[in-house]
């Protein structure tokens, strides 16, 4: 049921307001996951959140400023990859380092059998999650609606709060 | 205990969170209501989040043990 609603299945309302590839993760898995409960769910992507709606996603990851992140080696033998190397900082900001660390976090997670982030994006819109895109951020950007995947809706901050009102789980990546 | 004996078999092996949820969902909506279906994943994490999804989508979870590696669930299709 939703909150006003006791005949209606459940909802999650869902605000992505990150595009990086590590953040890109718990929204799309939250709503895959709601939906499959048969919950009615929609994320609402704004700001850089909003590169997760591109028909191509091209969501990188850095450790630079971002000391939490584990750097370790995807390959190798067990005792090998549980090492977290010292990755000084001046050389986190050096060209290509991103796109290594994209590379090497996308190799992780593909072999530990979490899906990609396509993969967990088309799960959503496969199990009917509303995928709404931000005009506001679309206007400041300059996105338009053809840049991004044809499921998607576009709506603002009254329409989601409209949605998430009568939500039972609202939560904010 | 009797043998339970599944109308359809889904392998999960490999997967992790939360794509055993999904093909469960998915699986389970092709079947049809009192069927058997017979789930493994190998994720650690499967469950509390097959429980749980059992108790959200109102189908029974007749039972789950592990064996080895192997997180083993049967679930009952009720609507």
């Amino acid at each position: 049921m939703s909150k006003s609603d006791p005949n209606a299945p459940k909802r999650l309302a869902i605000i992505a307001s990150k595009g990086t590839l590590d953040w890109a993760y718990p929204p799309l898995i939250l709503a895959s996951a709601g939906a499959a409960m048969g919950w009615d769910v929609s994320i609402f992507h704004t700001f850089y959140g909003l590169t997760l709606l591109l028909k191509d996603i091209k969501a990188e990851v850095t450790p630079l400023g971002n000391p939490a992140m584990p750097m370790t080696m995807p390959f190798g033998p067990e005792a090998f990859q549980k090492i977290d190397w010292p990755i000084p900082t001046a050389m986190m900001s050096t060209p290509g380092f991103n796109a290594m660390a994209t590379g090497m976090m996308k190799k992780l997670f593909h072999d530990k059998g979490v899906a990609s982030v396509p993969e967990m994006r088309a799960m959503c819109v496969e199990a009917g999650v509303n995928m709404i895109a931000c005009q506001m951020t679309m206007s400041v950007f300059g996105f338009q609606k053809e840049d991004f995947i044809p499921e998607c809706t576009v709506g603002g901050a009254g329409m989601f709060l409209d949605y998430a009102a009568d939500a039972e789980v609202q939560l904010f990546v | 205990m009797t043998t339970l004996q599944e109308d359809k078999l889904l392998d999960c092996s490999g997967m992790l969170c939360p794509v055993p949820v999904i093909k469960t969902s998915k699986a389970i909506k092709e079947m049809q209501v009192g069927q058997v279906l017979k789930m493994i994943s190998t994720d650690a994490g499967a469950p509390p989040d097959m429980v749980a999804w059992a108790r959200q989508t109102g189908n029974e979870l007749l039972d789950s043990h592990q064996e080895g590696k192997q997180y083993i669930f049967y679930f009952r299709k009720l609507k």
